[in-house]
């Protein structure tokens, strides 16, 4: 396979996801436009930032006249996430040239990490073309994001009803369709659990600091789960 | 507020952003990842995903929001199930998907 035919099967993966994108981009366009921003504010967001939720907070705390050094601080805060992201992906990039892993970075959201990473456990990517899947991802996405905020700029206002369609449940079915395959031993259940209750019991902490503790408390449920399981497993007998 | 201000925020939060993207991948090639830390980062797609989404599937404005009513709900129960029996994505998607626009239809919701 060529490293256009693995961008595309990067894209493709990506789909669902982009299809739940299309009314955030487009609201983010429309309260950008709402909130008396010009429209190169909302594309210079989109096109150089490129961090949804972030965004969303920066128009809030814009509309709130909050100083600079909040807005950006909060921006740290509500991508934290992205850490991790990286930490996962090191043993995947690490032999890649510098360039590539600049470009790799600008592009690390949520949507390519899940509909790349679960590939290399899957087998569908690996080290050699695992990076042309996930540029794929990253572009396609990258193109409807901006693309549907200057639509949501154009449009002027609110698109009635638009939060109402459902369309991000695209994004709920496909992590799910992304988790599922995981579920095969109990320490990927306790953190699956253990990332349901939490999440739902925090998620009313500001700055999505709930997403990241109910986080780092399930990848910590499944690290302990799973040290127990082999510690175990090394002082069973040796069966020869 | 002004133009300056503007664009003083996309820059600041172009690279706070941006560092926290790609600070690790920057130093990738000599990084030295220690053994328990790599083995607890395989929970992080498990984890970091249902985080996202479990508050989206089982609460609403309201609080808690388990309840057959809910399409949100039902919908991911049904992508779930799917998931747990076929383990094949596309499959997963469609159903959940396609149970979702059914109860928002039935239910009115």
């Amino acid at each position: 396979m060529n490293s256009f035919q693995n961008a595309q099967r990067g894209a493709l993966a990506s789909i669902p996801m982009i299809i739940g994108g299309i009314p955030f981009g487009l609201l983010f366009g429309s309260l950008a436009a709402a909130n008396d921003l010009s429209i190169w504010f909302a594309v210079a967001m989109s096109s150089i930032v490129f961090a949804g939720s972030a965004q969303f907070v920066a128009l809030g705390l814009i509309a709130a006249d909050a100083p600079l050094w909040v807005i950006i601080l909060t921006t740290f805060v509500v991508n934290l996430r992205h850490i991790l992201y990286a930490a996962d992906l090191l043993r995947y990039v690490r032999h890649l040239p510098l360039k590539l892993r600049l470009l790799m970075g600008f592009g690390l959201i949520d949507e390519t990490y899940a509909a790349v990473r679960p590939m290399y456990d899957m087998g569908s990517a690996d080290k050699s073309n695992g990076h042309q899947v996930y540029i794929g991802s990253f572009l396609s996405f990258y193109l409807m994001w901006n693309i549907t905020t200057i639509m949501g700029v154009l449009a002027g206002e609110f698109i009635p009803g638009l939060s109402e369609w459902g369309l991000e449940f695209a994004m709920v079915a496909t992590f799910i369709g992304i988790v599922t395959p995981y579920l095969k031993s109990t320490p990927y259940w306790g953190a699956f659990a253990v990332a349901v209750v939490c999440s739902v019991v925090f998620r009313d902490m500001p700055n999505q600091m709930g997403l990241i503790v109910a986080t780092l408390l399930a990848v910590a449920t499944g690290y302990l789960l799973d040290t127990k399981a082999s510690n175990k497993k090394a002082k069973e007998p040796a069966r020869v | 507020m002004s133009n300056v201000e503007l664009l003083l925020i996309v820059v600041g939060m172009f690279l706070v952003t941006y560092g926290i993207r790609v600070t690790l991948f920057v130093g990738a090639n000599r990084a030295e990842m220690p053994e328990w830390l790599d083995k607890a980062l395989k929970f992080v797609p498990v984890s970091v995903l249902t985080a996202i989404i479990a508050p989206m599937a089982l609460t609403n404005d309201n609080g808690l929001a388990v309840s057959l009513l809910n399409p949100w709900f039902v919908g991911a129960l049904a992508a779930l199930i799917t998931g747990l029996v076929f383990k094949r994505q596309l499959l997963t998607i469609s159903i959940g998907v396609v149970v979702f626009f059914l109860m928002k239809m039935v239910t009115g919701n």
